[in-house]
């Protein structure tokens, strides 16, 4: 096995190589394959791969895979098992719905599956998205491809770690609170979570509705952009939907940042950033002077703030959507006497850990007496942030810091202290209180060789800008290195 | 300020069965993850209004257009139990 494999290149080079009949889906799917067979047993990305379904595919999509219709035709893609497969089990990592096959597709892979992509499995994830190590799955946790005893972040881990492991070229996920770009941080490859309502949620399994988003996992901003191009768009079975025509977002990546206004996020440089993760960002920030850009101090004052907002709001609206597990329609069953009795038990047996202490605190925060001080507060807290990045992008076109303030933490390390876990999201929350896109791309790595996530993140819909910066910077940084497991 | 949860209660609203260990462990970690939480205070003032989502759409409404939909077959697949066309359930209706 060598990094230089099919399943290692990116989806540009690959679809330029299916365009000239270089290569066929089929040899990209086995390529993908083999690599699967090779490292899954370490890695642990997949909870349910789909060979055949995989296979199928890659021979009904050839055709239009050599042709220039589609950027996502021919491509294998992994997605994250919150994301609805028609006819293939969707467990969003809860024994809860260990046996639940979904009647529909989401939206999101309809899109692509009818532009040629091809689906090689559901990945790994903390027990309904919520987590930032993949550690709060029901079946066990993802290893990391950089460091097999460190975590690959969350909640989205397993298709950070398949990406950046060469078991998929690409892998959507869900970001809520970051759970895309920090796990795709911590693997080393980029992580995009684009405005929210530019991707339709119809079929994500509901975790927090106001900040969920579908987020992609790519090995290069260019991957990004073309994923983008086929997943926006309005969806009517979406009602937060935006009604915003997809441009091709690849036309954006011109390369250029001459006098583009870069703000520096102050708060994201304070105590209990890593010195690695520090020296890493600020050595991308001198590139993107380097590159022409005009870097300056921004300040987003209610970074703390946000993150004590996000852990009342993200568990009210997980309160109520998690409601739907009751035994009675579809998921697990525990028998009773009597209905209710039948609901508590089985939400007490299908719901691990970290989903009962949310959905705990989420009931508490919503509950008479509470509300006003709690929910009420952390929604007038939403407005604080809302207006920090309104004036940071007076100033600034985009704004950077790191994305997470550490590399990639032991297994085990953080389980026992929910506050230290939620403290790896304090830089990727505020944008999805905000609805703001952002990205994150690998700047380096650190003195233990783990990546270091770099953050961007630029107005609402400014995802033109957004890539086209974070292009401009990644062609300069020309990040390669891999993970010694694709090497060996 | 450490907070004082009522466990029971929200468990019971929450409809969640949980062990006494499982209590008394969230009782402990709901207290320090909300006197944390409880920040948001500070600063959301009384001249600051809330916001519900960042990026706020009007009523979107459909056509009423009758189309496909999901048939019983299906709904019904995934069904712990079932009778007939309908979901089975245990008694509703509390017996004093």
């Amino acid at each position: 096995m060598s990094a230089g494999e099919l399943c290692d290149l990116t989806a540009s080079e690959l679809r330029s190589r299916l365009v000239d009949g270089e290569v066929s889906p089929a040899e990209i799917v086995e390529s993908c394959l083999r690599r699967i067979e090779a490292v899954e047993d370490r890695v642990r990305a997949f909870l349910t791969p789909t060979p055949d379904v995989a296979r199928e595919r890659a021979a009904a999509v050839a055709g239009l895979a050599r042709t220039e219709e589609s950027p996502v035709a021919g491509i294998p893609i992994a997605l994250k098992d919150v994301l609805t497969t028609r006819g293939i089990r969707t467990t969003c990592g809860s024994r809860i719905l260990e046996r639940y096959v979904p009647p529909y597709d989401c939206t999101a892979w309809a899109r692509l599956s009818a532009a040629g992509s091809i689906l090689l499995g559901k990945t790994n994830c903390d027990e309904f998205a919520m987590g930032s190590s993949n550690e709060n799955s029901a079946f066990g946790p993802v290893h990391n491809p950089w460091d097999l005893d460190a975590v690959p972040g969350g909640s989205s881990g397993g298709s950070a770690a398949a990406v950046a492991a060469g078991e998929a070229v690409w892998a959507l996920g869900t970001d809520t609170g970051g759970s895309v770009r920090q796990p795709a941080a911590l693997c080393g490859v980029v992580g995009l979570k684009p405005t929210y309502g530019l991707i339709s949620r119809y079929g994500l399994i509901a975790f927090a509705s106001s900040l969920d988003t579908v987020g992609t996992f790519t090995r290069s901003v260019r991957d990004a952009a073309m994923l983008l191009s086929v997943l926006a768009g309005r969806d009517p079975m979406d009602a937060t939907s935006l009604e915003h025509p997809a441009p091709t977002y690849t036309a954006a990546l011109t390369g250029d940042v001459r006098g583009l206004r870069v703000g520096v996020v102050r708060e994201a440089f304070g105590e209990g950033v890593e010195p690695g993760v520090r020296s890493g960002v600020q050595a991308a920030i001198d590139r993107l002077e380097r590159l022409g850009a005009s870097v300056g101090e921004a300040s987003l004052p209610h970074t703390d703030y946000a993150l004590s907002a996000y852990y009342l709001i993200a568990p009210s609206e997980a309160s109520s959507n998690l409601a739907r597990y009751d035994g009675v329609r579809y998921g697990l069953r525990v028998p009773a006497e009597d209905s209710v009795q039948m609901m508590m038990r089985t939400r007490g047996a299908g719901f691990g850990p970290e989903v009962k202490r949310r959905i705990m605190l989420g009931t508490y925060a919503l509950s008479a007496g509470y509300y006003e001080a709690y929910y009420a507060q952390a929604q007038k807290v939403r407005t604080l942030v809302i207006r920090d990045y309104e004036r940071a992008f007076d100033a600034y076109d985009v704004l950077v810091s790191p994305t997470s303030p550490t590399t990639a933490f032991r297994i085990g390390e953080r389980t026992d202290d929910p506050l230290a876990m939620y403290l790896s999201d304090v830089f990727t929350i505020p944008a999805n209180l905000a609805g703001v896109p952002a990205i994150s791309i690998p700047c380096g790595l650190d003195e233990r060789g783990l990546p270091v996530g770099f953050q961007l993140t630029a107005p609402v819909l400014g995802e033109e800008l957004l890539l086209r910066v974070a292009d401009a910077l990644e062609r300069e940084l020309a990040f390669d290195a891999v993970p010694e497991l694709v090497r060996a | 300020m450490p907070v004082d949860i009522d466990i029971d209660h929200v468990a019971r609203l929450a409809r969640i069965e949980l062990s006494a260990e499982e209590k008394e462990r969230l009782r402990a970690q709901l207290s320090l993850i909300l006197e944390h939480a409880a920040k948001v205070g500070e600063v959301a003032t009384a001249d600051v209004p809330p916001t519900a989502s960042a990026i706020p759409r009007p009523t979107v409404l459909r056509p009423d257009v009758p189309a496909p939909s999901l048939g019983a077959e299906e709904a019904l697949a995934g069904a712990p139990e079932r009778e007939g066309d309908r979901f089975r359930v245990p008694r509703i209706v509390e017996v004093e």
